[in-house]
């Protein structure tokens, strides 16, 4: 049976961090919105109890808070001319299944990207020019800077009531907080949690090495918090079951506990669950965009008519969305021309792992985020002349494992996996393990890409997106400078056992532990319909009731985690659908 | 989109459950705003297996897959060995629920075998893992030793094994090295998740690395036991497991 629901002022598509931070802008200024969200409804203290979450067996191994492969998946390959193979089993790209998203079970680092980030292309060029570039890399400022996000940033972590310790706040230097950030205009909403045992032994070696560390901001709460939106959050518990969980405790910002209880008493707000979008619908002519298809759990579809569309799925969907409705031009790698699916980052991993005798870590009193970081290699915080790379990473000591399936494995060098010698060593090493995680930048390069796959389909017949994806020789370059700082500074903290890794000298990989689950671009926003999907309101060139947002607009990935930039983002873009694009509808950059 | 290839992807869906789930009614809900208080569907209670039955493994794929299970986690003076912990109970549930039919995975062709960065590509689900694995296990002793695995020597079995880890005793119609990949994880599972699943009897995993179990609030210990050893008796998410 196909039906079509009343036409609404505005259709989300995804209600995570990104679609119900714009529902409730868009809410608030009157606009009558609908939501639909392929997940089911979840609300805190129901689907989350503390009486039942922490399990880490349904949780972080089974993973049952995840959107499974079976649902939708992706395929991977590293170069053309390979064949791309579906993602059968859980990866380590972590989509929500539910109303929240992946905001509902991320880890929680809450960064504001560097000045440097927002403008990458201007800083390189200024600096060092075009020679410090390897072959084919892609860089291109987005068109929206630092200081226009501010504000937006601002008012993004007092919905999500992030802790930390502010660095730079209104051109003053802070003690204790991070010396290389972007001017605040306010210090963070709530002050930085405790720190762990090996984030102090990491803090004391960076600073004997010159370094300047700092607590990693974080979703997790760190006191009582009344946020922008009227909500009480409570104070974090270092429980450890953040990440691939949700929080029952109402001290992780997520939209569950941050943005659902308001939005969902406004009578202009719609939520529709368990409803997967299927294509966005234009005009013939494909100026406009008309509302969205979707298909619900019976297998009927359904039209939801809007006089504007905004796609708020997970990053790579957004990309898979426009491929499926034919909207823009989608990328060809042959000829470099088209833009869909262009500029597409992953993030560049650099890791010690390390050993050390007689300790007690603790590794279960911890939090998904709970880090202690220095950022004097990330961004272009440090002299790159003769390095042969741009960008670094974010080096920290992360406390955010500790529970015992999931350290099974971890054992120092050359200890039995299994048998007698398993039990002694896993005893010795769960005590005395610790990491630190250089979580790198990545830049766009020609030869990486998303496009429909030509073979494999999802449970409704579409194309499956299709990743064409490996490290470039920047990342190799950054990876492996990154790896040896951190390496430097495992020893200089006294660990017996110093081992390092970097992650782009071996082939990408959906399913190497300790990676990253940050894609990012696809969808990039910018200044010229040449090179980007959409402008700098996240607005489509083609389609200017079209908006696309979320870590999909990004054309480069910084050395940290993109969840509050992906809020600050959105909250422009509300602002400037609100008080430009409702009074003259039509482009808002016009060239 | 035609209902027909809608139920050909639902029947993939449910190949790994029960024929009437296709016919469920629908779940998808609409929510319109300020009209109720939006309580979410609570999750099913929470419950101790038993261990009195099995539910999926026979009685000699149970005895072998103890035997593997207790050359891989052995009694000594660390704690009971794998079976005592309750791994083979553990094992058979999680082989009759959704983990053992692959209900999660993506199961569609074409399947081809391709680079090792791409990742698992078999659809073999771990129910058949088993039942396949154990018996080729079984088969593979008696062509080395003459006799079951189950009445080697220990030394045979350690021997044995390793062989299975490198691949270097090869089965016929599973990979031998990821059998014995999915073994070693599951048995460690066991050992080492919250009791009410059959395993980690007594919390004997947690007690060897001092987890202390379903705890949520650190507050006081952050600081005062940063670097200290804390002596706490684990607690699990049901009194009873």
């Amino acid at each position: 049976m196909n039906y079509k629901r009343p036409k609404a002022d505005v259709v989300i598509i995804g209600l995570g961090w990104s679609g119900s931070t714009m529902a409730e802008e868009l809410t608030r200024a009157g606009l009558n919105v609908v939501a639909i969200e392929r997940g089911a409804w979840r609300e805190t203290s129901t689907s989350f109890p503390t009486t039942r979450d922490p399990d880490e067996l349904s949780g972080s191994v089974r993973k049952e808070i995840l959107q499974a492969p079976v649902t939708e998946t992706y395929t991977v390959r590293n170069r053309v001319g390979q064949t791309a193979l579906p993602l059968r089993k859980y990866h380590n790209l972590t989509l929500g299944n539910n109303v929240g998203g992946a905001g509902t079970h991320w880890a929680g680092a809450s960064w504001r990207w560097l000045p440097f980030d927002h403008q990458p292309h201007t800083h390189v060029m200024q600096r060092y020019g075009a020679g410090q570039l390897v072959d084919g890399l892609i860089l291109q400022d987005w068109g929206v800077t630092y200081d226009d996000l501010e504000p937006f940033y601002d008012r993004f972590e007092k919905i999500a009531g992030t802790s930390g310790t502010a660095g730079v706040v209104n051109g003053q230097r802070q003690p204790g907080g991070n010396p290389y950030e972007g001017s605040r205009s306010s210090p963070f909403p709530t002050p930085a949690l405790e720190r762990s045992r090996a984030n102090v032994l990491f803090a004391e070696a960076a600073t004997r090495l010159g370094y300047n560390p700092f607590p990693v901001p974080s979703a997790m709460i760190g006191a009582p918090y009344t946020n922008a939106l009227g909500l009480n959050l409570a104070p974090c518990t270092y429980c450890g079951y953040c990440q691939l969980y949700g929080c029952g405790n109402w001290s992780k910002s997520s939209p569950n506990i941050c943005i659902l209880p308001v939005l969902m008493q406004r009578t202009n707000f719609t939520l529709v669950t368990e409803c997967e979008v299927l294509r966005i619908n234009t005009t013939p002519d494909k100026k406009m965009a008309t509302g969205v298809t979707f298909i619900d759990s019976d297998g009927n579809t359904g039209e939801q008519p809007a006089d504007i569309v905004i796609t708020a799925t997970f990053t790579l969907d957004n990309t898979r969305l426009l491929l499926l409705s034919g909207i823009s031009t989608p990328y060809d790698v042959a000829s470099g021309q088209g833009v869909v699916g262009r500029a597409f980052t992953f993030q560049t991993l650099s890791w010690a792992f390390m050993f050390f005798e007689n300790e007690y870590m603790n590794p279960f009193m911890n939090t998904g985020a709970l880090a202690t970081q220095i950022d004097d290699f990330n961004g272009d915080n440090f002299d790159h002349t003769g390095l042969g790379f741009i960008g670094g990473a974010g080096i920290q000591s992360l406390s955010n494992q500790g529970l015992p399936i999931g350290m099974a494995g971890l054992l120092p060098k050359g200890s039995p996996q299994w048998g007698k010698g398993w039990k002694q060593a896993f005893q010795r090493g769960y005590q005395n393990y610790a990491q630190i995680q250089g979580q790198g930048t990545s830049f766009a390069h020609r030869e990486q890409f998303l496009d429909l796959d030509p073979t494999y389909r999802d449970r409704y017949g579409r194309p499956l997106l299709r990743i064409t994806f490996d490290y470039n020789e920047n990342d190799r370059r950054s990876g492996r400078f990154i790896r040896d700082r951190c390496v430097e500074i495992a020893r200089e903290m006294g660990a017996t056992e110093v081992g390092g890794d970097s992650f782009a000298d071996r082939p990408y990989s959906g399913y190497t532990p300790w990676d990253s689950s940050h894609v990012q671009g696809g969808v990039a926003m910018g200044e010229d319909p040449r090179t980007s999907v959409q402008n700098r309101y996240q607005q489509n060139w083609d389609i200017p009731n079209l908006f696309v947002i979320g870590a999909s607009s990004f054309p480069n990935n910084a050395g940290y985690n993109p969840t509050v930039v992906v809020g600050a983002t959105t909250l422009w873009t509300a602002k400037a659908i609100i008080e430009q694009y409702l009074r003259n509808p039509g482009p808002l950059v016009r060239l | 989109m035609k209902r027909r290839d809608v139920l050909k992807g639902g029947l993939v869906l449910m190949a790994t459950t029960t024929l009437a789930s296709i016919y469920k009614p629908a779940y998808s809900r609409t929510y319109v705003g300020g009209t109720g208080m939006w309580k979410a569907a609570p999750p099913p209670p929470l419950s101790v297996v038993d261990p009195t039955r099995l539910v999926y493994l026979t009685p000699q794929e149970a005895r072998l897959a103890g035997a593997v299970f207790d050359v891989l986690i052995p009694a000594d003076e660390l704690g009971m060995g794998a079976t005592e912990a309750g791994c083979v109970t553990f094992l058979d549930h999680q082989l009759a629920g959704p983990y053992g039919s692959a209900a999660k995975d993506y199961r569609l062709g074409p399947v081809v075998e391709g680079l090792p960065q791409q990742g698992p590509q078999g659809i073999m689900t771990p129910a058949e893992m088993y039942r396949r694995g154990l018996a080729e296990l079984e088969h593979a002793a008696h062509a080395e030793f003459n006799k079951s695995f189950l009445d080697l020597s220990e030394e045979q079995k350690i021997t044995f094994l390793q062989g299975v880890e490198r691949g270097t005793i090869s089965f016929d119609t599973l990979k031998s090295d990821q059998f014995f990949v999915l073994m070693l994880q599951n048995v460690r599972e066991g050992y080492l998740a919250d009791p009410m699943y059959g395993g980690n009897r007594d919390m004997v995993g947690w007690k060897l690395v001092g987890f202390p179990g379903a705890i949520y609030d650190y507050r006081d210990w952050i600081v005062s036991k940063r670097g200290k050893k804390i002596d706490v008796h684990p607690v699990s998410l049901l009194a009873r497991a």
